[in-house]
């Protein structure tokens, strides 16, 4: 079946079965790397993307959902010679390890912060409470959210 | 013709020059690889004795390092990066670093067991090529400007004559694009750490742009031109073995190539990642039933009751019970710890082009060449004819999915003659990975009648099953297991040999007592009769190295029963260490922690808690991580909610000293990161199994700190020794953390808690047996 999605900025149209998860059209058929499959449960984070404003767990969202929505991954934000302010913030505290999992922890806290740009601390601890990072990064991710959220 | 034909050629063509000569006969002096040494402990691959291997100036002056030594997130790339510099006197820009690439990198064997900061940073290896380059650009320059070498100075990739600076030559004129045809110069000079004007600085990581921008390419994001996309479908229980395959199971589903069956391995091949994920749960397949497992409720009492175990004395001073019969006062404990797993946030992932004469696999195996070897008998392929390209994957902690998986993309590759990529199911891995070893400790000491101790008395039971693959033993891992390679063999023995030499790789032995072997004493403490005997025992389950390996499990039992001996004699847990350590670098993490923390002299539990609510506590641990690795002391603050059996960790400070520093921010990220993953493996880790198979399968069933939990704030000390050799350092927090949470949890509500993790069930439990 034929699918057209807008994926940062750009429509792409994928011939795929409809049930296929949103993330493997994203790394698969549209070779984008920020996006990643962690458990293909929709538990730890790692394949989040904003769509309708929201942080969508791709991996467990039918393509066919989101057909004609504006779905922003991490390369949407920005890139290496002029990272978005979030992910500024995170280069500069350096918070990470491995950086499998700064997508989800990116999306999940950008998402919030564009809903609720003055969220509290417990907000932004309830948004990250199903986001994991194995690496235990997690001071210094929390650390540049602030910074993000503060520096807006 | 040779995959590795192909690549130099390549190589040489584009960047510059480059040899790698294996000449592996007589460079185990050269190289440094003491026996005994940190270096030594087999974790390391021969290197190489010639320069080349390691370092290649282009025209241009870039200084291309060569190593075989990975990143795994832990900063070590960067930091190699800022070794070159420093040791050539070359820009941090202008250095190029080759990580682990069987066509390209130097056999470094495996990147693990906190041994890369020894290995690389001390006076063998890269370090020692950094001095040899740069000795010998020195060395060309004086010919050329017709200076002797002691009259030059180098900065900037360019030597100049000290009096005249006019005179000058830079690197890439004297060598570029040519080999230095010289050894390792073992009496090459590296720089005093005091020197240092790259290394040592906060230098920050150059891959992090590129994972905060979704631009890195990550193993799971290798695209190989004509790439399928394998699944594979493991035995339902422990011992299955396979029946029938019904293929006509999944006829018509959509861009299917192949089902491959090969012994107990079964997988499935397709066009697309998410047609393979079809194929794989409709394909019908017929399994034996499981051998049954042990009951997980009594599984400590099943590892202290096995008839068949591999005992072995660290030391044994022979009149432990002759001490403890004569002693004041005895005290006694038994520790009780669970599997748990690397359970990596990306689950393995490789890619793999096999070829009917060769082999390509992309992998984030933390051994290259050791994969090289065991894919080579996977495939039936010479280890020649196999390239093995380490390309990163979600941090792996030990020895996760990253070797198995490989072997299952070089199976599902070799059957459909294409490039295919593989990544595991979460359950997939997490059911049948190489898990962190269970343990059961049993503790003594005798006491002196001035509540010093006379003797202390360990024993412990630990079970094993496979583990690293190493350069022959692909059954180490499920796959390998799966089409009919044996893990290695368990050798049974009993009794244990007296022991040899001291050595204390696994923190079996405690800091608190000397170590004596044949009259020499290694230890870190003073109590001189000692014992410490450990039995390994058959696994129903794979096991292998878990950051901090039986280091931590015993650093668990030792660091709780000296808090819980210190509570008998009613001393202060800081003065009554202090009071048996002979290490002053050991002494002097202790006391920093102490200090950072505001530490209050007193015994435990604290005096005036309350026995209802919420009471605050705190404790303290320490290591000397492997014996000879690296120090470290935390001073944990707890919050114990006596309603409900929560712990809440409030802070953390460490204190840490792994020698000259190489990079003050990465060494702080590694600290922070493994106290916060040992603060997830004390509260909540455990692998969990019914009667058939293991049930902790996803991120519900294995419960972890997610990054909105509960985070403490952790504050870090730093002790730079200028002198002495570099040690390791990712594995020194998580060591510490069990214990040093166990104490403050004591010391808030006089309840110990004895086996991992400390759940609310526990704490509750722990509270209502106290006094």
């Amino acid at each position: 079946m034929s699918i057209t999605l807008k994926v940062n900025g750009r429509s792409h149209t994928v011939d795929v079965d409809p049930a296929t998860p949103l993330l493997y059209v994203l790394s698969d058929d549209l070779a984008l790397n920020g996006p990643k499959f962690g458990c293909g449960l929709g538990q730890c984070g790692c394949c989040t993307v904003i769509a309708r404003g929201q942080a969508l767990r791709s991996c467990v969202t039918p393509v066919s959902s989101v057909a004609g929505a504006d779905i922003t991954t991490l390369e949407g934000l920005g890139t290496v010679e002029k990272p978005h302010p979030i992910q500024q913030a995170f280069i500069d505290e350096q918070a990470m390890q491995c950086g499998f999992c700064v997508n989800g922890v990116i999306m999940t806290a950008k998402a919030l912060l564009d809903r609720t740009p003055k969220a509290s601390e417990p907000e932004i601890r309830q948004a990250m409470s199903d986001v994991l990072c194995r690496c235990h990064a997690h001071t210094r991710m929390l650390r540049a959210i602030k910074r993000y959220a503060d520096g807006r | 013709m040779k995959i590795e034909d192909f690549s130099r050629r390549d190589f040489l063509k584009s960047s510059g020059a480059l040899i790698v000569s294996f000449s592996v006969a007589g460079i185990t002096d050269p190289l440094g690889l003491a026996p005994g040494s940190a270096s030594a402990q087999g974790l390391n691959g021969p290197g190489s004795a010639g320069l080349d291997s390691w370092i290649a100036i282009g025209a241009d002056g870039r200084v291309t390092a060569y190593t075989g030594k990975c990143e795994l997130g832990h900063g070590l790339y960067t930091a190699q990066m800022q070794l070159i510099a420093e040791e050539l006197s070359v820009p941090f820009n202008r250095v190029t670093l080759v990580q682990c690439d069987t066509s390209r990198t130097p056999d470094q064997g495996t990147t693990s067991g906190a041994q890369s900061h020894p290995t690389n940073f001390n006076k063998s290896n890269l370090a020692l090529a950094g001095a040899t380059a740069r000795e010998a650009l020195v060395q060309l320059a004086a010919a050329r400007l017709g200076a002797p070498a002691d009259q030059l100075a180098v900065k900037d990739g360019v030597v100049s004559v000290k009096s005249d600076p006019s005179k000058s030559v830079a690197y890439g004129d004297l060598i570029g694009g040519r080999t230095f045809n010289i050894p390792l110069n073992t009496n090459a000079r590296r720089k005093d750490s005091r020197e240092w004007l790259v290394l040592g600085k906060p230098v920050p990581r150059v891959d992090i742009p590129a994972m905060a921008t979704g631009q890195f390419e990550y193993v799971q994001n290798v695209r190989v031109p004509g790439m399928l996309h394998g699944r594979v479908v493991r035995p339902p229980a422990v011992g299955a073995t396979l029946m029938s395959v019904d293929e006509s199971s999944v006829k018509g589903v959509p861009g299917l190539v192949k089902v491959v069956v090969r012994q107990n391995f079964v997988g499935v091949v397709a066009e697309k990642p998410w047609q393979a994920m079809q194929a794989a749960g409709k394909l019908k397949v017929s399994w034996t039933p499981g051998s049954g497992l042990p009951s997980q409720e009594s599984f400590h009492e099943y590892l202290r009751n096995h008839q068949q175990t591999r005992d072995t004395l660290a030391v044994n001073s022979k009149d432990v019970e002759e001490k403890l019969a004569g002693a004041a006062m005895v005290v006694k404990a038994t520790y009780r710890y669970p599997y748990q797993m690397h359970a990596s946030v990306g689950s393995a992932c490789a890619v793999a082009d096999v070829q009917p004469d060769k082999a390509t696999i992309w992998s984030a195996t933390q051994a290259v060449y050791p994969l090289r070897s065991t894919a080579a008998m996977v495939l039936g392929l010479e280890p020649q004819n196999v390239r093995v390209i380490f390309k990163m994957g979600a941090g792996c902690y030990g020895v996760n999915g990253a070797d198995t998986v490989s072997y299952d993309a070089a199976l599902l590759s070799h059957a459909v003659g294409k490039p295919v990529r593989v990544q595991l199911a979460r359950k997939d891995e997490m059911a049948w990975e190489n898990y962190g070893l269970a343990y059961v400790i049993d503790q003594r000491v005798g006491l002196n009648a001035d509540g010093s101790i006379l003797t202390w008395d360990h024993e412990s039971w630990s079970p094993n099953l496979g583990g690293r693959p190493g350069a022959n033993s692909p059954g180490n891992v499920v796959t390998g297991f799966l089409i009919g390679f044996q893990p290695a063999a368990f050798a049974a023995r009993t009794p244990a040999p007296e022991p040899v030499n001291f050595g204390n790789g696994n923190n079996a032995v405690p800091s608190y007592v000397t170590g004596t072997v044949g009259g020499r004493s290694g230890g870190t403490g003073t109590v001189t009769s000692q014992r410490v005997l450990t039995h390994d025992v058959p696994s129903p389950f794979f096991t292998g190295p878990l950051r901090s390996p039986s280091r931590l499990q015993n650093t668990f039992a030792h660091e709780s029963f000296m808090d819980e001996i210190a509570a008998h004699v009613k001393a202060d847990p800081v003065a009554y260490r202090l009071r048996h350590l002979s290490d002053r670098r050991l002494m002097a993490v202790v006391q920093a922690a102490a200090k950072a923390a505001s530490w209050e002299a007193r015994p435990s539990p604290r005096a005036g808690n309350r026995r209802t609510g919420v009471a605050a506590g705190s404790g303290i641990a320490s290591v000397l991580y492997e014996g000879d690795n690296g120090y470290c002391a935390m001073v944990a603050d707890v919050d114990v909610d006596q309603g409900t059996g929560r712990v809440v960790v409030k802070r953390l400070f460490i204190a840490n000293d792994c020698g000259p520093i190489s990079n003050p921010d990465g060494l702080r990220n590694q600290l922070e990161g493994g106290a916060l993953h040992g603060v997830s493996r004390a509260l909540s880790e455990e692998v969990t199994w019914d009667d058939q198979k293991v049930t902790a399968i996803d991120w519900r069933t294995y419960r972890p700190l997610f990054v909105g939990g509960d985070v403490p704030a952790i504050e870090t000390v730093l002790i730079n020794q200028t002198e002495g050799p570099a040690m390791g350092a990712g594995e020194t927090a998580v060591t510490v953390v069990s214990a040093a949470l166990g104490n403050a949890i004591f010391n808030a509500t006089g309840a110990r808690i004895r086996q991992i993790p400390f759940t609310p069930e526990r704490v509750k439990a722990a509270l209502g047996l106290r006094q």
